[in-house]
């Protein structure tokens, strides 16, 4: 793919810009609270992205997708609650409980669609609301605190906050890069291809279940990373991480930075989020004016933020 | 006899009280082109949906090759080599025609299982599909997007997708629907070609274009084969007269 200067990719470059000078301003300025938000939008950005695998790109619509938030934030949590304070062990099992929990889901949910589908994923998801919310010795509906964040052997310091930005940055270039590999790869063109027409793929001999639920379960364990990230982030994991206002949250994020990019879903969690964050300090009625916005873009612009950027280029 | 590559023994399938299948048999030797005609509302899309594996049949079995396929999945008969094309234009829209065609071709170069290598950069799929493309007479339009193409170009897209998967038997669903006079002749000319190397069950409306290309003709009427012949015999046949071409003929006159 050859990079041409568009406006789409001037203000994609210019947001990478951003991202990675954040904790310079914080730093000269005194500001820790945007380097926490900007954490904060790293994090849901990953999430962002692994969600749009599966809805942008295979046709997939999880509403459930905050449920790999809670699989990855509390394997880290009950781990370090129960001594076990390696990352080399967390991490790797939170990925793998992520996987294991999304085969299950996409094995069960994937013979649907449409609304069945969104309705298997939503049920999932909230069904682990409730296991969670019943764990009295992590916390119950209150949650559980994470005394200590995951460590690596004395080679990386979590609770150093600049580092742990740039981790969940470079996590992020790295998700974003693996998807893009992804997309345009055959397994990507088959994804793309079930969400176009997946009668055809089957009558041109591909078995298309089997795509679909890998694709899921990829899906899945990306987004059970962001939430590792999250749980050592705000250093406490409660069932309000997967609750199903959360999986909306995700979706919201997805359309309203575009479906149709890898980029799109990043473009929506930092708009999201920072809007959130810049509106509710006017208003405490903020949701009356984000509502509005996201539902013009929905609207107006077909291919969310992203799409919009591309268009102006064309004109 | 040789085998034939396709039969259909005692084939019926009813959608309620409406029989759309009733004890069909028929057989399609290899390197032959069979037509099926038959009025509209004569079963003609339920057992073409029957034979590519997407609508299961109340009795009755299809041999492919000698196999049996009858409760076959879909994708599992294309990989055997049956392939279809669609009446209604079935494609990827947002692809180009290429990526259409080389998806088909990659249906069919062992799983798909692969993450990371741009598929698009694949050889071995993009000379296959380009060679389909060309074989239709779309290579020219390889790189335009599907949802920009006329719809008869749409139907020689079907067509190349079908030919891509490599196939021993096509199943053509009405390759004419739509299309020009102009168009209708270039795609029977294209059909005479093809029927050269693959063998091919082909439904069509257009009387003029099945007689001039069937090597045998099988006749449907509710559900029924009424006459199964060559086109002279059918021609001939007074029922089929009858039934569907005394119709035909008076629409054609107007």
């Amino acid at each position: 793919m050859t990079a041409t200067l568009t406006p789409r990719n001037a203000v994609v470059a210019a947001l990478l810009v951003l991202l990675a000078l954040l904790p310079v301003y914080a730093a000269l300025t005194g500001n820790t609270f945007a380097l926490s938000l900007f954490t904060r939008i790293v994090i849901f950005a990953i999430a962002a992205v692994s969600l749009n695998l599966v809805m942008g790109f295979g046709g997939m619509v999880s509403f459930g997708h905050a449920v790999y938030l809670g699989i990855g934030g509390y394997v880290v949590g009950i781990l370090a609650k129960e001594g076990i304070g390696s990352g080399f062990v967390q991490w790797p099992l939170a990925l793998v409980v992520s996987g294991v929990f999304a085969l299950a889901v996409g094995a069960l949910s994937l013979r649907t669609r449409g609304v069945y589908f969104i309705m298997i994923t939503l049920a999932f998801a909230q069904m682990a609301f409730y296991v969670a919310s019943g764990l009295e010795r992590y916390g119950g509906d209150d949650g559980l605190t994470i005394y200590k964040r995951s460590t690596f052997a004395g080679a990386l310091d979590l609770s150093n906050k600049t580092l742990f930005y740039y981790l969940c940055l470079v996590l992020l270039l790295a998700v974003i890069w693996l998807v893009r590999r992804l997309v345009d790869s055959r397994f990507g063109l088959v994804i793309q291809g079930v969400r176009s027409n997946e009668r055809r793929m089957r009558a041109i001999g591909f078995s298309t279940f089997r795509y679909k639920l890998v694709c899921f379960v990829i899906s899945g364990v990306l987004c059970g990373l962001a939430g590792v990230l999250l749980a050592n982030h705000t250093d406490f994991v409660s069932p309000a991480i997967m609750q199903w206002t959360r999986s909306g949250d995700l979706i919201v994020m997805a359309v309203l930075g575009g479906m149709g990019t890898v980029m799109g879903p990043v473009i929506g969690a930092v708009t999201l989020l920072v809007l959130e964050e810049a509106l509710s300090r006017v208003t405490e009625y903020w949701p009356i004016i984000l509502g509005p916005l996201i539902l013009l873009v929905v609207l107006y612009a077909r291919g969310g933020i992203d799409g919009l950027l591309t268009r102006l280029n064309r004109g | 006899m040789a085998e034939p590559l396709l039969r259909i023994e005692g084939l019926a399938k009813h959608f309620g009280g409406v029989i759309a299948s009733d004890d069909i048999s028929l057989d399609v030797a290899a390197g032959e082109l069979h037509a099926i005609i038959g009025p509209n509302g004569a079963g003609k899309t339920t057992l073409i949906g029957e034979l590519a594996g997407e609508i299961a049949p109340d009795a009755g079995r299809v041999l492919f090759a000698g196999q049996d396929i009858t409760r076959l999945a879909t994708p599992r008969r294309s990989a055997l080599g049956l392939a279809r094309s669609f009446q209604i234009t079935s494609l990827f829209p947002e692809f180009t025609a290429l990526d259409n065609v080389a998806l088909a071709v990659q249906a069919h170069a062992g799983h798909s299982f692969r993450f990371w290598a741009p598929a698009r950069s694949a050889v071995e799929l993009r000379e296959p599909a380009r060679a389909a493309l060309a074989r239709v007479g779309l290579a020219a339009r390889a790189d335009t997007v599907v949802s920009r193409l006329s719809h008869g170009e749409h139907r020689q897209l079907e067509l190349a997708m079908s030919l891509a998967t490599k196939p021993r038997l096509l199943l053509l669903d009405e390759p004419m629907a739509g299309l020009g006079p102009e168009e209708s002749a270039r795609m029977v000319k294209l059909l005479r070609e093809l029927k050269q190397e693959v063998t091919i069950l082909l439904i069509e409306h257009d009387m003029e274009a099945v007689f001039a290309l069937a090597d045998r003709i099988t006749v449907l009427v509710y559900g029924r084969v009424i006459a199964s012949g060559d086109p002279a015999s059918i021609r001939a046949n007074a029922e089929v007269r009858q039934a569907y071409l005394g119709e035909q003929e008076a629409v054609t006159h107007v």
